[in-house]
């Protein structure tokens, strides 16, 4: 009791401080279980506090397809606010398609706003950064420039308005990104089954569920890059891996070639443009960095409500939850820049269903029943494994390294975090 | 590991190392045009201004050959362990990719883990991929087992010498230990357990020996003094950190043998990390291990060194890998750490030669350990 007092103390001091060196802007009471106070202290500055005026526009904006070239495209489309913000196709399709895909996989809006960078590469720093650059991508929403979105949003009368009354003048492209983003900064995920079981209730999550959170935390090796705690509770380390994925399908000495003439452009746009539309988007990470380490390498994206965001991977390879156990499973797909610690993992059948069972229950409850709907398709497709090898994964051929042990799950202590009544996300 | 993996593989490194190749034949002959041997030489041993960056750069090509190393890979039998078979198996791939390719391979050491051998055929048997040809060195977990008996058989004795390109290199066994075992009544398995241990204070302090020392007098009393010269030792031969035999014993002695020639480098293996030192005009550099970092030693650690920061214990790659090392125009060596899963590090003869006031490697920007 005395050190949650403490901790308390602490904690209230710490807002003190930051409120008062104005270097965050005010945390919501009603912030859902499952998502830290602490990371929402770090993740927004004063000036870009998401008030209710600029939440509203923002959320019209984020609906609104005239913000596309042709009309016909949203941040909505792609990012479906009532299918987890995503658009379940393997690559995003803006106002090019059907002639032209992007190559990267729509990525959730939920807890976006938490991301120590944005996109799969992360070549943006802040959401401000990322809600500018689809706008202006010719495959995604086509506008050639911003003065062209300006002009086009200031010929129509509500918003001129609209932007007047938020910010006080004629809207600006900065204006656009910034209630845009005011807008994802209220879109958290939490509130899930498990949060209600890392709070002590028992029966939240099942049997299997939970022996899935005890081969995730062990022999599955999950949470070395998924990384859980109560401070950050986004099941992701917000690090650049090359699990594999881009080694896939790429042909590592074309695209080598390519990247070698780009090397020296820093130019922001320009990484976009070719991110989006060349293959050279395989690349990942290494398009931002130059780093020849970073080559094939991508965001770690958080887990939660993976169950509602199907396909996976940067770029939508993977169909079903099951596909990515098969994935990790045999240690990835084998190349010169695969992390060192993608090894096979040894996970039987029953194994990988707990492990499903237990990503299932990261669900938000406001997403639970199209959650539910998605697991049962992807169960049905459950006997497709395209991404199997079980005699890597088992160690019968290769050498891909030795198994971790598991934790007990009745023995919570081991996972680091202390599942017990009263836990909360601090 | 399939044929898929190192097809994928060698196709990436080609691609790469063509890159890295192509650049180098820049300078190599931009060098041609602006520079004569004499200005390599001064430039290798740091005596131009940092500020002439186009020269430096320059010397740096001017090379006369490279060798690749593999040190330190700690085989233990496949169905034990086989994350370090893995990690070889990696190196292997690395060396037999490098364009061009190396003028041999060294092996630094510590081959297998408790010198069985059914680790070291499994490692002779990984070995015989590598394209180039290989030199071997022996460790300690090679050795104490049967004190040598296998391994010499499989790859002859353990001190030897070679002339390669006007440059002496000499091997020389440097993880003698005085007999700790008789007196406690040892089995070979507990003498080599007891070696094994990294801070296992029974066993002694490692050694060249009165007899490796008169060999290493024998074989450089027919060169010249003018001669580069470079070492391969398992061990440091400096006195790093005792408690860990990061050591040798008679470095004094050693060093004294090896002072008279003008340009000496000594690569050693063991200490499994970026490691760099200078003592009079002895350059050390440490080979990296493809099977685990050591954190740095409480103590003792050598000025020049530039620390690499603590690995990710989740990425086994992370603070392994194997390198090349580029005799240089002066007889000195550039060094490359080709740090797996991290940018490569190169430390290079003109860093040692100035006291580090030329060409520093980047430091780290997180804190060591």
């Amino acid at each position: 009791m005395l050190r949650a007092r403490t901790r308390t103390i602490l904690g209230a001091a710490a807002t003190l401080t930051l409120v008062s060196a104005g270097t965050s802007a005010p945390v919501p009471k009603n912030l859902p279980r499952g998502v830290s106070p602490t990371l929402y202290e770090i993740a927004v500055p004063p000036d870009a506090e998401p008030t209710p005026e600029r939440v509203a526009l923002g959320d019209k904006l984020f609906n609104e397809k005239r913000v596309s070239s042709n009309d016909r495209v949203a941040c909505a489309t792609c990012h479906d606010p009532a299918k987890g913000f995503v658009d379940h196709k393997p690559l995003a399709e803006g106002v090019a398609a059907p002639a032209q895909r992007t190559q990267r996989n729509s990525p959730t809006v939920l807890n976006a706003m938490f991301n120590l960078t944005q996109f799969w590469d992360g070549r943006a720093p802040t959401l401000e950064e990322q809600a500018k650059l689809p706008i202006l991508n010719p495959i995604e929403m086509g506008q050639k420039s911003p003065d062209d979105v300006v002009t086009k949003l200031r010929g129509i009368p509500e918003y001129q308005s609209a932007f007047q009354k938020v910010f006080g003048h004629d809207l600006t492209y900065d204006d656009l990104a910034a209630a845009i983003a005011a807008f994802e900064r209220t879109q958290h995920a939490g509130d899930s089954p498990f949060d209600r079981f890392v709070a002590g209730e028992d029966k939240a999550i099942d049997a299997s569920a939970k022996r899935g959170w005890g081969l995730f935390n062990g022999k599955g090796r999950c949470s070395d890059c998924h990384a859980f705690s109560t401070v950050n509770p986004l099941f992701s380390d917000q690090r650049f891996h090359n699990i594999g994925i881009a080694a896939h399908k790429t042909d590592f000495i074309d695209l080598a070639r390519k990247a070698t003439a780009i090397v020296r452009s820093g130019d922001l746009k320009q990484i976009d443009e070719l991110a989006i539309q060349t293959n050279l988007s395989e690349l990942g990470r290494f398009l931002v960095t130059k780093n020849s380490n970073d080559v094939g390498a991508f965001k770690t994206p958080g887990l939660r409500n993976v169950a509602a965001t199907a396909p996976y991977m940067h770029d939508g390879s993977l169909a079903t939850l099951w596909d990515v156990m098969d994935h990790y499973n045999k240690g990835g797909v084998p190349n010169p820049n695969l992390d060192g610690g993608m090894q096979r993992l040894g996970l039987t059948e029953p194994e990988i269903d707990d492990m499903v069972s237990f990503l299932a229950s990261l669900t938000s409850a406001k997403l639970a029943a199209f959650g539910k709907q998605e697991m049962a398709r992807q169960q049905a497709r459950k006997n497709v494994r395209p991404e199997r090898d079980t005699a890597a994964a088992m160690g019968k051929r290769g050498d891909l390294g030795d198994l971790a042990p598991d934790p007990d799950p009745a023995k919570p202590a081991a996972f680091g975090v202390l599942v017990r009544k009263g836990t909360t996300y601090e | 590991m399939s044929r898929g993996f190192k097809s994928i593989e060698t196709r990436h490194y080609e691609e790469r190392d063509a890159f890295f190749a192509g650049l180098a034949s820049v300078s190599r002959r931009s060098f041609l045009k602006l520079a004569g041997l004499s200005a390599g030489i001064a430039l290798g041993k740091g005596l131009v201004t940092p500020h002439s960056f186009q020269l430096v750069e320059v010397a740096e090509a001017a090379e006369r050959f490279t060798f690749a190393y593999i040190s330190d890979t700690h085989l233990y039998p496949r169905t034990l362990n086989d994350r370090f078979v893995r990690a070889i198996l990696k190196a292997v791939d690395d060396v037999n990719n490098l364009q061009p390719q190396p003028d041999f391979v060294l092996m630094g050491g510590d081959l297998a883990q408790l010198g069985r051998k059914q680790e070291l055929d499994l490692g002779r048997q990984i070995l015989k991929a590598v394209k180039a040809p290989v030199r071997m060195m022996v460790g300690e977990h090679d050795w104490f087992l049967d004190m040598g008996g296998y391994w010499k058989s499989l790859f002859g004795p353990e001190n030897y010498s070679f002339d390669h390109k006007g440059v002496h290199f000499v091997t020389i066994m440097s993880v003698q230990e005085k007999d700790f075992w008789t007196e406690r009544g040892m089995t070979p398995e507990q003498r080599m357990q007891t070696v094994a241990g990294l801070d296992n204070g029974v066993q002694s302090r490692f050694e060249v020996g009165e007899a490796g020392r008169e060999w290493l007098k024998n074989d450089l009393a027919k060169a010249d003094k003018k001669t580069p010269l470079v070492v391969f030792s398992h061990s440091p031969l400096y006195k790093y950190y005792r408690p860990w035999n990061f050591w040798t014993e008679d470095a004094d002695e050693v060093q004294a043998i090896l002072r008279p020639f003008e340009h000496v480098t000594v690569i050693h293996g063991h200490t499994h990390q970026l490691l760099t030192n200078r003592i009079d005009n002895i350059h050390f550099h440490g080979m990296l291990s493809t099977a685990w970092p050591w954190p740095y030693a409480p103590e003792g650690l050598p000025k020049l060194t530039i620390q690499q920061n603590r690995a990710d214990p989740f990425d086994q790659f992370d603070g392994c890998g194997d390198g090349t090392v580029d005799v240089v125009e002066s007889g000195l060596v550039n060094a490359l750490y080709n740090l797996w899963d991290r940018n490569p590090v190169t430390v290079r003869a003109s860093y040692v030669a100035s006291d580090g006031a030329q060409e520093p490697p980047p430091r780290t920007k997180l804190p060591s350990y």
